[in-house]
């Protein structure tokens, strides 16, 4: 396996002075080429594998497939690769490499991937959260708002105050859908339960996001959740002694305490589903969209709530699983209030207004 | 508001203000000597990661402090000798020390990411600590708190009040005058520049210790620059810089305050607010034109070279 590191989004030159070195390094360290029968794989990432977030659980669907299918695929990263013109660098450095299947696993990514596509039609792309497909381009992402749901639950059965914090990055339909699920989870259980939104404006800031916890806290709430990506805010909980979830990854070694459970994406079935069609020659340039049933997105062992609340979400969690019970299905009030019924993907991917209850304007 | 809500308004600011407070104080004297140094932001993460390894591996944030001051001290080294021994321009370096430092800081840190760090623990002072409200608001802070507030009031004092602060004052304000008094301009300019790194350096450090105690890349997420403009919107005065730093925190907050009370009030709007007051600030202080330009140091930015 080689590694590579690029440019930040942040700090082109930073990067690309520590880029080079390492560059240098894994040049130096990289042995002799593997068999050339086996297929090669790649990946890129937005931000470093170790943020233990978002980048993080991609590369630990990697290291699934590795594990895997290890005789029979190479695998490679770029890690720290801006969106923008600099991924189509990037990712093109990839397929002239020899990497026939790629992954891109960013938004920002997705014209820079299809760029690169047309100009090598052989190699296969996949681009994560993105609309955009072609021949030889396929796309995928998760349903994490089923997750928000469950928790959502949860945190309409054990607020004391209820009043729940919820700390947000940006108003995309992904952050739209999580809140609202998230509500409804707790109405379905608490039909008073308020629900505290505070905009950071940044993925990534945890002094932002520490600071937001406070206030929240300050303001009342005693449950936590958050649609940013450090663990800041779960461990303001825990040294608050309230509870809260962690997010894209397993969050409890640094807030053992204060944290129920975690929405973690694991793309390691996919990964592997995808690897072993391109080996097999049924790959084919599809959307994929899975969700709790598929294990894309898994709730860690609930913990820190009693039984009864622990058997209820786990209840609710299988019936999301089973398909009886889904989050956008049935009658839905708008904040505005109107109403809609069963919403469709397009509808959820798209979502720009919030359920009835919520007590936020959305940034437009 | 009820009180318990004012009491985590209140101490929020005060984390939020303590490492833009220590940074900008050491830029402030580096500025003062007569030298820019932007390098801020890249001294301070330097700060921040030195700080979380070296609390992390001996289990003491008081020797985390004492790293992340040496840490941003040391990476002023290069830009010293850059600008004052080889007399290279300030700004390009400064820059490229900011460069330098998010990327440095990021391959160090790469095995300390995602690790549960050491907290720096608040002071608790039997009695007075447990008085309500305002027990834990000034007696029951950490110590990089106290510290930020002692070093504002002494480097004042320093700066204005001792015969140190006027030769500082003359290298900034005058630097070949002071050179034909006598004094070494490079050697006072080196100092000013350790200090500055040195704080910078508590700044991170406080990040990484006590604010949120992890270690990420990038975490100061900016605070170098609002550092750098908050000397400026001081106008070089510590007591205004006290005043502006706290004003910043408290805009920034108040702004998470008001989105969490969900009266309706764009976020985008909240969140611009604190750089929007910062503007409006220097807008005022600049119109006072001739006062702000005697407190600017008349030698900011220009390398020194000796006539012999």
């Amino acid at each position: 396996m080689k590694k590579w590191s690029a440019l930040t989004r942040r700090d082109a030159m930073a990067s690309a002075f520590a880029g080079s070195v390492a560059v240098a390094l894994s040049a130096s360290l990289a042995g002799p080429a593997a068999a050339a029968d086996k297929l090669k794989a790649a990946w890129v990432y937005v931000g470093p594998v170790g943020d233990f977030g978002y980048s993080y659980q991609h590369d630990q669907g990697r290291l699934a497939v590795e594990k895997a299918l290890g005789d029979k695929v190479q695998t490679t990263f770029v890690e720290n690769v801006p969106e923008g013109p600099d991924a189509e660098r990037a990712i093109e450095r990839l397929a002239r490499d020899g990497n026939k299947l790629i992954f891109t696993t960013s938004f920002g990514f997705m014209d820079p991937t299809l760029k690169v596509a047309k100009k090598f039609p052989d190699v296969k792309f996949e681009h994560a959260t993105g609309y955009k497909r072609a021949d030889n381009v396929a796309t995928y992402s998760a349903r994490f708002y089923e997750g928000r749901y469950v928790i959502g639950q949860i945190a309409g059965k054990m607020t004391k105050s209820g009043t729940v914090g919820y700390i947000v990055s940006f108003p995309i339909p992904e952050v739209v859908s999580g809140i609202n699920a998230f509500m409804l989870g707790a109405q379905s259980v608490n039909p008073n339960v308020k629900v505290k939104i505070i905009w950071v404006n940044s993925w990534y800031d945890p002094g932002k996001e520490a600071d937001a916890a406070k206030v929240l806290i300050g303001q009342g709430a005693d449950i936590l959740t958050q649609h940013t990506d450090s663990t800041a805010a779960l461990q303001v909980a825990q040294e608050k002694g309230i509870l809260g979830f962690g997010q894209s990854s397993d969050m409890d070694k640094f807030a053992p305490k204060a944290q129920i459970t975690a929405i973690v994406d694991d793309w390691s079935h996919y990964y592997i589903g995808r690897v072993k069609a391109a080996l097999d020659g049924s790959w084919k340039a599809i959307d994929t969209w899975d969700g709790m049933k598929e294990d894309a997105v898994v709730l860690p062992p609930i913990k820190n709530v009693p039984d009864d609340v622990k058997a209820m979400a786990e209840k609710t969690a299988a019936a999301i699983k089973a398909g009886t019970l889904k989050p956008f299905g049935g009658k839905i009030t708008k904040q505005d209030g109107s109403t809609v019924e069963n919403l469709d993907d397009g509808a959820i991917l798209s979502m720009n207004w919030y359920v009835k209850g919520i007590d936020d304007k959305l940034p437009q | 508001m009820d009180q318990s809500a004012l009491l985590a308004v209140l101490l929020t600011i005060v984390t939020a203000s303590t490492p833009l407070l220590l940074a900008a104080l050491g830029e402030l004297v580096t500025e003062r000597a007569g030298v820019l140094n932007l390098g801020v932001e890249g001294m301070m993460v330097m700060g921040a990661v030195a700080g979380f390894a070296v609390a992390l591996t001996t289990g003491s944030p008081y020797l985390g402090i004492l790293a992340a001051a040496a840490a941003g001290a040391l990476l002023s080294v290069p830009f010293g000798f850059l600008t004052l021994n080889l007399v290279a321009n300030q700004v390009a370096t400064g820059l490229a020390l900011t460069l330098l430092g998010l990327g440095l800081s990021g391959l160090i840190g790469e095995r300390f990411v995602g690790q549960p760090g050491v907290r720096l623990s608040k002071l608790h002072i039997p009695g007075l600590s447990d008085i309500p409200f305002v027990g834990p608001l000034l007696f029951g802070q950490d110590i990089l708190v106290y510290l930020s507030i002692v070093l504002a009031v002494l480097v004042s004092w320093v700066v204005f009040r001792t015969r140190l602060g006027l030769i500082l004052r003359a290298v900034g304000d005058n630097h070949a005058s002071a050179h034909a008094l006598g004094y070494s301009v490079v050697r006072v300019r080196w100092m000013a520049v350790l200090f500055g790194g040195a704080l910078a350096g508590l700044g991170g450090g406080y990040l990484s210790l006590a604010y949120t105690p992890q270690w990420i890349e990038n975490m100061t997420a900016g605070r170098g620059w609002i550092a750098l403009a908050l000397v400026v919107f001081s106008s070089w005065l510590p007591s205004r810089l006290v005043i502006g730093a706290y004003l910043f925190g408290a805009v920034t907050i108040l702004g998470f305050f008001v989105q969490g009370l969900g009266v309706g009030v764009p976020a985008q709007l909240l969140s611009s607010l604190p750089y929007i007051v910062t503007i409006a600030a220097l807008v005022v202080i600049s119109t006072r034109r001739g006062r702000a330009r005697a407190d600017t140091p008349a030698c900011l930015g220009q390398p020194f070279v000796p006539d012999r």
